[in-house]
């Protein structure tokens, strides 16, 4: 696919490949997503703004140029600001495809970073040597100034010129939480949304941390995606229980709606208000107990967020689709065109009843053909 | 939870008073304001407050003084515009008002409360879907509606601002934020020394009492969000 490589967040010729329950494909102009809906159909997108989570600095002990992307952080409480999981990289420029930054210098528990106003200390070296804990010096008001006037958001090689902050944030923007855009929100700006209502279609938001998407080093980016903090608002768990409870379909804004969802309602309790962290991975195996629909971006096969979309379609429709995409011109990264995918087979509501949701259709399914 | 109110220009005049009413009051409070030592002053006095040096008549300040905002306080339920320029100083006739001294007095009375409006519109629209409520308060000024001679950058601006409260409304009343535009009237603050130096002060209203109304504006409307709320 080619890549998007102008910052415009809504194209006027942004393209949606929508995949129905079916297997069915057709094109549409993106910015017609309101007119799919059915009235009852609940929107969720992720209501996340971005960081600047991109900070130029110096690694102390050694003298050498270092960039770390925070790319993690254990809640979403605005005083837990001391304590990221961040990847070190050599200083490179924008222009560099991640995978060709030099290395940083070796990294250490204890060692110093100078990061503009900014001082932090290495906690840990976790699973990779370039993957560490750090922990600021400051206050949180220090630190939320500190990465407001010196840090970047994270940048992509494929853009021509570097992004600014109001580039990554989407519309909904609100908590600034995310280490990378949850870009398929960038689909939506306030028109679409008036647009959603008049259909008597629902929308509301959560908020997750959505993680970074690439490091450009392999081992690391097997890691992916790292464990995402998530708010889920009263609101939202009351519109969703309205939706289940009535059979109508919940249609999730991105990827990390779908985490973010699917892992609270796998708790003991079921899907609840409040926060939680997502862990899992999302792929063919898994079951979905909440979200009908997805709307993303255009993703290679392999990627991780490709790898959720098997979890809502089979891999002989996801194959059509790539074809389509490539045939059609569609534009991939995080300023492209979307898909969306809906569930393969129908809701289990639909089929089975409410009960039946706790096991997906696609788990029962296997469990019939053993 | 108390509420989550930004504040722009609070280290002097109604912004101040507001900053201390507010927090009188229970409510979280961030506010900005262009001079550090400024800021850092207020922010000693009244402990618990966020303090943000920057300037919201600079486009580049914008993302990052809403990223602190809402870092700050993990959301927002009310945005108060109250940081305002005079445009020339001393007052000119508009056949006198250098054209930079309109620009500069747009910038900060009406672009700079727009672009921070629309950078935390996201937050805002996120508390009105909670049922928290969600106001903007676009401080207003008899200059925006009667044509005193003299006043022309600082009037047209405000007059402008005025109009755009009434547009955001109509288009976000569906959504639930609220914009408010009061005039709180002529107080001794640092802006209308700037005005009418040789004003008589003691005649002039005190920006504590124009708070205590100001808040009191605010809460009545969150009052009212919270009556008609869905949920």
């Amino acid at each position: 696919m080619l890549a998007a490589h102008l910052p415009i967040q809504r194209h006027p010729a942004a393209k949606l490949l929508v995949a129905d329950r079916a297997g069915g494909l057709r094109h549409v102009a993106r910015s017609q997503f309101a007119s799919l809906l059915r009235p009852g159909d609940l929107v969720i997108a992720n209501d996340a703004a971005t960081m600047p989570a991109s900070l130029a600095g110096q690694h102390v002990a050694s003298g050498q140029p270092i960039e770390v992307r925070l790319a993690g952080r254990s809640s979403l409480s605005p005083d837990d600001m001391r304590a990221f999981s961040a990847v070190v990289f050599g200083a490179g420029d924008f222009h560099q495809r991640t995978e060709d930054w030099p290395l940083p210098p070796a990294l250490q528990a204890g060692d110093r970073l100078a990061l503009g106003p900014l001082r932090a200390i290495i906690e840990r070296v976790l699973q990779h040597p370039r993957l560490i804990k750090l922990r600021f010096e400051g206050g949180p008001d220090e630190i939320w100034a500190g990465l407001a006037r010196h840090g970047r958001p994270i940048q992509y090689a494929h853009l021509a010129e570097p992004l600014a902050l109001w580039d990554v944030w989407t519309p909904i923007a609100g908590p600034p939480v995310a280490f990378e855009s949850p870009s398929a929100g960038f689909a939506i700006d306030w028109r679409m949304l008036a647009s959603i209502a008049a259909r008597r279609a629902g929308f509301a938001t959560i908020t997750h941390a959505a993680g970074i998407s690439s490091t450009g080093d392999p081992e690391l980016d097997a890691l992916l995606p790292f464990d995402e903090p998530y708010r889920i608002p009263v609101a939202t768990a009351q519109a969703i229980r309205r939706a289940r409870e009535t059979g109508e379909r919940v249609i999730a804004i991105g990827t990390t709606v779908v985490r973010a969802l699917e892992h609270a309602a796998a708790r003991a309790r079921g899907l609840r208000a409040g926060d939680g962290i997502a862990t899992q991975r999302i792929g063919p195996h898994s079951t979905l107990r909440i979200v009908d629909a997805v709307l993303s971006g255009t993703h290679e096969p392999g990627t991780s967020h490709h790898e959720l979309l098997r979890a809502f379609a089979d891999d002989a429709t996801l194959q059509r689709m790539d074809a389509e995409l490539n045939a059609r011109g569609y534009r991939t990264h995080e300023f492209g065109d979307s898909v969306l995918v809906e569930r393969a087979h129908g809701t289990c509501r639909e089929l089975a009843g409410l009960e039946a949701c706790a096991t997906s259709f696609k788990s029962t399914a296997m469990a019939i053909a053993r | 939870m108390g509420k989550r109110v930004a504040i722009t220009g609070g280290t002097s005049g109604l912004g101040l008073a507001l900053v201390r009413e507010l927090r009188r009051r229970g409510a979280q409070v961030a506010f900005v304001a262009r001079g550090r030592e400024g800021v850092d002053r207020v922010e000693r006095q009244n402990p618990g407050t966020h303090g943000i040096a920057g300037d919201i008549s600079k486009k580049e300040e914008i993302h990052p003084i809403a990223i602190q905002i809402a870092g700050a306080l993990g959301g927002l339920d009310v945005l108060v515009n109250n940081a305002s320029a005079l445009g020339p100083v001393p007052l000119a006739l508009l056949g006198d008002t250098e054209c930079e001294d309109l620009e500069r007095a747009l910038a900060a009375n009406l672009l700079g409360p727009f672009r921070l409006t629309k950078a935390l519109l996201g937050a805002l629209a996120a508390s009105a879907r909670d049922g928290r409520g969600a106001v903007v308060v676009n401080v207003s000024s008899d200059a925006a509606v009667q044509p005193y001679p003299g006043w022309g950058a600082y009037g047209a601006s405000k007059a402008a601002l005025r109009h755009m409260s009434s547009i955001w409304n109509a288009e976000l009343e569906a959504i639930g934020i609220q914009f408010l535009s009061p005039d709180p009237g002529d107080m001794d603050t640092p802006l209308h020394a700037l005005a009418v130096p040789d004003a008589d002060r003691a005649a002039l209203k005190r920006p504590e009492a124009a708070a205590v109304e100001l808040a009191d504006s605010i809460g009545a409307a969150l009052e009212r969000q919270k009556a008609g709320a869905p949920c």
